[in-house]
């Protein structure tokens, strides 16, 4: 089963609404509680990062019987690099944006630490590709 | 143990019930269906919130209680009084002249169950830098949240307290404290005064436990009354109880809103009303709020002061409550033996743990995911032929609980009027049979035949 959902950019009003829908659709199919509070959170950072970096983004979620694949694709300004964007604490938020509780530079290893698989790509000035995969069993 | 069958205090009164769809459109896990005209809840769902019982325009909804007698059954009658029933009445009635009256009408003893809220707060720190992982904390003190956690909320059912409510601590204490006065145990009757149905539901069907602490459940309203009653007709001769007691003000805030919260150090947040509840339930399971160490959480407005049993306006409730803790803080009666209850503290904290919580989600459609995942496309499939209106006229609170309802089996999609209306259009369905569905969801009374003129 596939899903889509569109990230606003900048709008941080709707940050959550698409992994807050995700979490409704798992709690549907009986999926093992832990494990969609892992996939939520992932995606809840994933989501924070299109709206707080990029113009727009699409948010594909795959439900398949062991396993739950997203990709969240954005247009933006990419990441020139990422293992620098994977230390904990690294942040290129802006002040105002980490007034508002968000940008403590723990995005990306967030996501790491609660997903089974990880994959990121980015093209500076293009975008960004994140996948995430948690299994089932 | 939890049983299989959930005790439920709310009931729909069928002869009272026009199943107009008002508890339908508010209960905030979609456990009300209308059938046959008349309001049906659905057992598993139900979190006894009271939300249905509000909204009631005709009293249809009731609060079902234990039959008062059944106290007699009992040699030692203990009644344990919520604090907020001293906040119902009006300010020229005093506290002596309640407890008074109570006895009268049979109680061998009166004992307001917050009064444990010292030994509590203090048992709830201790465990909560013991389980320090299982931040952030949840109070256990509401049944009707407790229940909500358990039925909308699996993931978050670890971080729930596992100690008991001030209001079972309450009934241990004293049923202990009888006991070394020589009773036995079934000359003891324990009976909890409620403001609200969660509470009535708790005692019927614990959660976490093997057998409830308390006998019997009184609604506050039938005391209320009968206090009233006896007071403005003068029945009391005499003033039988003696006012010998200390109440903290950490005792009489506990069942206000910020009563729990204020305790703790750390971040703590006091949240009531049950939709607010909710916001802040998916908040903290999608971990948006973090770094909070304690959350309390009531389903009514305003905690239970709002309690659907209340009979006194909740504001003015809460400036009594205040100004009786200010007056205990102020006028100390001098209290020369230490307080009771502390003879009492070891064995009470020996007993103060709940077992074990266990989710139980209405939302999986089915065990199996691959089942699910069938019905979630079929729900989907379905969705794109209703109006999503959420007019609710096909007896559902909204398109998606009637989608959910026909995959289930539980329910007609031509039950939705907009399809009833195009399927006749279409010669699909007869008008007959179209009328037939509607009857069949809102009763046959409905559709008979009224004259504009008739009085």
């Amino acid at each position: 089963m596939v899903f889509t959902f569109c990230i606003e950019g900048g709008n941080f009003s709707k940050a959550g609404s698409a992994s807050s829908e995700v979490k409704k659709i798992l709690k549907q199919l009986n999926v093992d509680s832990k494990i969609i509070k892992r996939t939520v959170v992932s995606l809840y950072e994933a989501e924070v990062n299109v709206v707080a970096h990029a113009f727009d983004g699409d948010m594909i979620v795959e439900i398949f019987p062991d396993k739950i694949a997203v990709r969240i694709e954005d247009k933006g300004p990419g990441i020139p690099d990422i293992d620098k964007a994977m230390e904990k604490g690294f942040s290129t938020a802006t002040p105002k944006v980490r007034e508002m509780g968000f940008g403590a530079g723990m995005g990306l290893p967030n996501i790491k630490k609660n997903s089974d698989e990880m994959n990121i790509s980015s093209k500076v000035n293009v975008g960004t590709k994140l996948e995430i995969v948690n299994y089932l069993k | 143990m939890e049983k299989a069958h959930f005790y439920h205090a709310l009931k729909v009164v069928e002869k009272a019930c026009i199943g107009c769809t008002h508890c339908m459109n508010v209960c905030p896990t979609s456990a009300i269906r209308v059938k046959n005209g008349i309001a049906d809840i659905n057992k598993n769902a139900c979190v006894d919130c009271g939300e249905c019982l509000n909204s009631c325009p005709v009293n249809a909804i009731i609060v079902e209680q234990d039959d008062f007698s059944q106290i007699f059954h009992y040699k030692q009658r203990v009644a344990l009084l919520p604090t907020v029933l001293l906040g119902q009445f009006p300010d020229d009635i005093s506290e002596k002249q309640i407890y008074s009256v109570i006895l009268e009408l049979g109680f061998t003893h009166v004992y307001e169950v917050d009064e444990t809220a010292d030994i509590l707060t203090e048992v709830t720190k201790t465990y909560m830098q013991k389980h320090h992982q299982e931040r952030p904390f949840i109070s256990s003190f509401c049944p009707a949240i407790v229940r909500l956690i358990q039925v909308k909320f699996p993931a978050l059912v670890e971080h729930i307290i596992h100690l008991k409510p001030v209001i079972d601590i309450s009934a241990i204490f004293y049923r202990e404290k009888l006991k070394n006065e020589g009773f036995s145990d079934d000359e003891v009757g324990i009976f909890y005064v409620t403001p609200c149905a969660a509470k009535i539901a708790a005692v019927k069907s614990p959660v976490g436990e093997d057998k409830s602490f308390i006998d019997g459940v009184i609604n506050m309203d039938f005391i209320y009354n009968k206090v009233l009653l006896s007071i403005k007709q003068n029945k009391s001769k005499e003033l039988k109880y003696e006012l010998n007691k200390h109440i903290s003000r950490r005792s009489i805030g506990w069942t206000l809103t910020n009563g729990e919260a204020s305790q703790y150090s750390g971040r703590c947040l006091a949240i009531d009303e049950i939709h607010n509840v909710i916001e802040v339930l998916e908040k903290l399971e999608n971990e948006e709020i973090t770094d909070v160490d304690f959350v309390e959480l009531r389903a009514c407005d305003h905690s239970c002061a709002g309690g659907v049993l209340t009979t006194e306006n909740r504001f003015l409730a809460i400036e009594r409550l205040r100004k009786r803790a200010d007056w205990y803080h102020r006028n100390k009666p001098i209290i020369l033996e230490p307080k009771e209850i502390e003879e009492y503290r070891p064995y009470l904290l020996e007993n103060i743990s709940i077992k074990s919580i266990e989710p139980r989600s209405i939302l999986s459609l089915d065990t199996d995911m691959m089942e699910a995942m069938k019905k979630m496309e079929k729900i989907n499939r379905i969705l794109k032929v209703l109006p999503s209106i959420d007019c609710g006229a096909c007896g559902a609170p909204r398109c998606q609980a009637l989608a959910e309802d026909v995959v289930q089996g539980k329910a007609k999609m031509t039950q939705c009027v907009f399809l009833q209306k195009m399927l006749t259009k279409e010669g699909l369905i007869t008008p007959q049979e179209s009328f037939d569905i509607s009857e069949n969801t809102w009763g046959v009374k409905r559709f008979e035949k009224k004259n504009i003129n008739d009085h």
